[in-house]
């Protein structure tokens, strides 16, 4: 027993170096298996807080570039409405029991896109019954998936994070596949897993499939910069240029899918 | 002694929300940041509790790794140089070190900038390695380390001189 005691007392140091490292380690492998809700995260109320303060000085400097992507926005709605010959918003309104995704929209205040796994931090959390999995998307395309949430904040984890996998197709056929991110540029993501026969062309548009309960069916990803097939040569590789500027984000749009929990109850019934 | 102790913690803060809010979103074309919160664990005095030392570094990488969502790497990272500073001490000052006072203010300017190189490369050279976390990928770790180091060498160094107490 003495000698135990001895033992800690000479080794303390070198014992804590240990602890703590093994500490660090287990924080790290937990944030790279995929979707487990870190201890350490950025939505809590410290660091939420002060890039809330941040972001508020902050969002002033792109407020041009942001206007402009929310009137082209409205511009585009507007010619979908008159054209489509739905009047009046009381009429949508009245659908709105029948509406499957509910939206609510939110601001980026933490960006990061240079990392090999990136997270977002927006100003929405509990309090706006944001749950995880949700789908975060902008006016231009798809951001990513709600990650960690406190009362105020939520992470999302960025469509930018080598771990993350979104199912997407293309939007001239139904062949799918899912979008993965090489960790290079961060304009350019991967779309793998595609069907040898389907037809792949340069300048053909991604949009998400709707296979998973998260996002609606044709939400805009990005274009086809060039394709090859993978190791296998069973599957397209496919290069895809976003249309989201990932560098720029500021409104973003949480997307909650009402029938969420009867899809999961469903498929885990097929399951037992 | 008491205003040590708080001219170290505001030190502690000061480095962390400079850290994560300007030095994080550099992006020198495109990815390399300088990590410039390592002064702290770089510059804190040697003669002081080697257990305090080793929990502080731990905490101001956790501190970042919250701030960042990076799980633990910061946190690994700083707390690897932590630990093994000492070595690093003995092979840029001699052993002397151990006997003598020496302050990093009176330190000559070769070896001071010798010590920062050596522990920003050991620093970055974990952090990145557990950062992109695939070994396949070494030589991405390694231009990551290589530039990210050479900017933090850098702006530390320039900090030292500014903040330096010998005029």
């Amino acid at each position: 027993m003495q000698q135990i005691i001895n033992f800690i007392i000479k080794n303390k140091n070198f014992l804590l170096f240990i602890v703590l490292f093994g500490l660090a380690m287990i924080f790290t492998i937990q944030s790279h298996s995929y979707h487990k809700s870190k201890f350490i995260n950025s939505a809590n109320s410290v660091s939420g807080g002060v890039y809330n303060s941040v972001n508020q000085i902050s969002s002033y400097f792109n407020l041009k570039s942001q206007n402009a992507l929310l009137a082209e926005e409205n511009n585009r709605l507007n010619t979908l409405l008159t054209n489509n010959q739905i009047n009046t918003i009381s009429q949508l309104q009245n659908k709105s029991s029948i509406v499957k995704f509910e939206y609510t929209t939110g601001n980026v205040i933490r960006n990061s896109y240079n990392l090999s796994n990136n997270f977002l931090l927006i100003n929405k959390g509990e309090k706006d019954s944001i749950k995880q999995d949700y789908g975060v998307c902008s006016s231009k395309g798809i951001i990513g998936i709600i990650d960690n949430i406190s009362n105020n904040y939520a992470t999302v984890i960025s469509i930018l994070n080598t771990k993350s996998r979104i199912s997407a197709q293309l939007q001239k056929t139904n062949h799918y596949g899912s979008l993965t991110w090489d960790g290079n540029s961060p304009s350019i993501i991967q779309l793998t897993d595609v069907e040898k026969v389907a037809p792949v062309t340069k300048g053909d548009t991604i949009v998400t499939s709707g296979r998973s309960s998260i996002f609606p069916k044709g939400i805009p990803v990005g274009t086809v910069i060039d394709s090859k097939l993978d190791a296998t040569e069973n599957f397209h590789e496919i290069n895809v240029k976003l249309f989201n500027d990932m560098t720029n984000l500021e409104h973003v749009y949480i997307i909650k899918n009402k029938h969420k929990k009867e899809i999961e109850t469903l498929l885990k019934s097929i399951d037992e | 002694m008491n205003s040590i102790i708080t001219s170290h913690i505001i030190r502690f803060i000061v480095l962390v929300l400079f850290q994560v809010i300007v030095f994080n979103h550099i992006n020198f074309l495109g990815y390399i940041n300088p990590y410039i919160y390592i002064i702290f664990v770089l510059f804190f005095p040697i003669k002081s509790n080697r257990l305090l030392f080793i929990f502080l570094s731990f905490l101001i990488g956790l501190s970042v790794d919250m701030f960042s969502d990076s799980g633990g790497v910061h946190a690994a990272a700083s707390v690897v140089i932590g630990y093994a500073r000492p070595v690093f001490l003995k092979s840029t000052f001699g052993t002397i070190y151990e006997y003598n006072n020496v302050k990093f203010d009176d330190v000559d300017f070769g070896s001071k900038l010798v010590y920062v190189a050596l522990l920003t490369a050991s620093h970055h050279l974990v952090l990145f390695t557990l950062e992109i976390f695939d070994i396949s990928r070494i030589l991405i770790i390694l231009q990551n380390t290589f530039f990210s180091g050479i900017f933090t060498i850098l702006l530390i160094t320039l900090i030292s001189i500014i903040f330096s107490r010998k005029t």
